[in-house]
């Protein structure tokens, strides 16, 4: 328990004081994180609406695919992803292993999936007679796209604030493909886990206090916006 | 929509600068290492030295040792700095890695609950120490993880003819702070490097049992990567940070490190002082 007190006194004064070391260490965690929530919205979202609103054969297992990638483990992503940028490996040739870049791609990986499971659910929701409803109207299939994703919005943010959740909280990714390099790949959940195994309590407490600061901080601006529009 | 949609405009202009251009291979070395030098914070002092003296950018990947070998062995770093003497031999004999040097020592140490339910303390034969462990049944709390303090203990049973198994024998699968905290909550001995126990010497009751026994040295040795073992090993740049490592300025900052904070040093530098544990004075106290 002392430790906890004097942990958190501790994180405090860390915070308070603007460490420097701590600043880089949020700041390519949030550059990271976004980039990557970024990337898996610009991919989930279309994905997510075709797939809501087409049918094909096999759509039920590509549906099933997805809502399996939703809880894809970011420790599967981290191994794979690693293999593919090692030196030896298919994707050697663009020295990207260690990097931030290769964090963003991992966390995309982690992100795309849950960003388009929720658009497919979101989009699914709107009632399929509006859709033919705008048809008799006369509007085109990219007119009748638009609005139906306007209809949809408010559920969509949900998408952003569960996939910028699950990457900037995840550690067996960024753990694995940035390698938790001082100054280059650090980020909040690896550096947290550092400085436990180094036995500085309290700087991991200082850092697990700006980690759920940030995602409250993010979630809360998005859900404004969510429930502002719902009224 | 058109807001969110500037929204997110304005936030990819914002965090654009995230995917880096990448520096050229050759001005990138990559070392693997053990959780050891990370955790004790002596890469932290090093690294930036080296690379202010050389211009090259370094990426240390800290993992267990066996996990640093095999990397290296795979050509996907340029140098290694480990702690598993043995293993280390079979990796130069196989050609993989090259020119092993030893670069510091400390040494490893049995701790155990204050209790001492197998009465090993002030033992000087860690061997004998083991045995009455087994014997005892008392619980040990073993690293479980490929480790240089892992294989070192391994090798302790092998000495004591003892095949360690549960219940008594417990596997954390986790680095040297985190066994070490498991031990102190169950109870337990475990085997652990000077240099975390200083670390963590605060947050546990684990008292030193048994140590000075030379089978306890814990040596650190520098390989180069062979650069036949993959594409694009950066055989210059391993060379360097080899070169730096024994260099008498660096081996005078590992002599130096760490007085500061603990009031003792947690490494002996060694370099130039042949390629082998028998090359070694005994043990610091």
């Amino acid at each position: 328990m002392d430790v906890l007190v004097e942990g958190v006194r501790q994180a405090v004064g860390l915070l308070l004081g603007g460490d420097r070391e701590i600043i880089t260490v949020l700041w390519l965690s949030l550059q990271v994180s976004g980039t990557a929530t970024l990337i898996a919205l610009l991919l989930g979202i279309p994905a997510g609406a075709v797939l809501a609103l087409t049918r094909f054969p096999g759509r039920t297992l590509v549906v099933s695919a997805i809502n399996t990638g939703m809880g894809l483990p970011p420790v599967v992503v981290g191994l794979f992803v690693t293999i593919l940028l090692w030196r030896s490996g298919p994707l050697g040739d663009w020295e990207m292993l260690y990097t931030p870049a290769a964090i963003v791609l991992a966390q995309a990986v982690i992100a795309s999936p849950i960003v388009t499971g929720i658009t497919l659910a979101a989009v699914q929701n709107v009632p399929a007679k509006f859709r033919l409803q705008l048809y008799a109207l006369g509007a085109s299939r990219r007119q009748m796209l638009g609005v139906v994703l306007r209809e949809a919005r408010l559920p969509m943010l949900a998408a952003i604030m569960a996939g910028f959740g699950g990457v900037i909280s995840e550690i067996g990714a960024s753990m694995m493909v940035g390698g938790n390099i001082k100054g280059q790949t650090r980020t909040l959940t690896t550096a947290m886990v550092l400085e436990t195994g180094k036995g500085n309590f309290d700087v991991a407490i200082a850092l697990s206090i700006l980690l759920m600061v940030l995602v409250f901080g993010i979630n809360w601006v998005l859900t404004t916006i969510q429930q502002r529009r719902a009224l | 929509m058109r807001r969110l949609t500037f929204v997110f405009v304005a936030l990819v202009l914002a965090l654009a600068p995230a995917a880096p251009a990448q520096a050229p291979g050759s001005r990138t070395v990559i070392l693997s290492t053990t959780t050891s030098t990370q955790d004790s914070g002596l890469l932290d002092v090093l690294v930036p030295l080296f690379e202010k003296n050389t211009g090259y950018s370094v990426k240390t990947i800290s993992v267990g040792t066996g996990q640093a070998l095999a990397l290296a062995a795979r050509g996907e770093a340029d140098v290694t700095l480990c702690h598993a003497p043995v293993l280390e031999k079979k990796y130069v004999a196989e050609g993989t890695l090259q020119d092993r040097r030893l670069v510091m020592y400390n040494d490893f140490l049995v701790v155990g609950p204050e209790a001492d339910p197998a009465k090993i303390k002030g033992d000087k034969s860690v061997v004998e120490a083991m045995k009455k462990i087994a014997a005892a049944g008392a619980r040990f709390v073993s690293r479980g993880d490929k480790s240089g303090t892992h294989i070192l203990e391994q090798s302790l049973w092998k000495h004591a003819g003892v095949t360690p198994a549960a219940p008594w024998y417990i596997e954390s699968g986790q680095g040297m702070g985190a066994t070490l905290g498991i031990a102190n909550d169950r109870q337990a001995y475990t085997v652990t490097d000077r240099a975390t126990l200083l670390a963590f010497g605060k947050r546990v009751d684990l008292k030193p049992m048994v140590e000075g026994d030379k089978l306890l040295l814990n040596i650190y040795s520098v390989m180069e990567v062979n650069p036949a073992n993959g594409p694009r090993v950066n055989a210059a740049g391993g060379k360097a940070f080899a070169a730096f490592m024994l260099a008498p300025q660096t081996q005078a900052v590992i002599k130096a490190f760490g007085v500061d904070k603990y009031g003792q040093a947690l490494f002996v530098p060694i370099a130039g002082r042949g390629s082998d544990e028998g090359d070694v004075s005994p043990p610091l106290k």
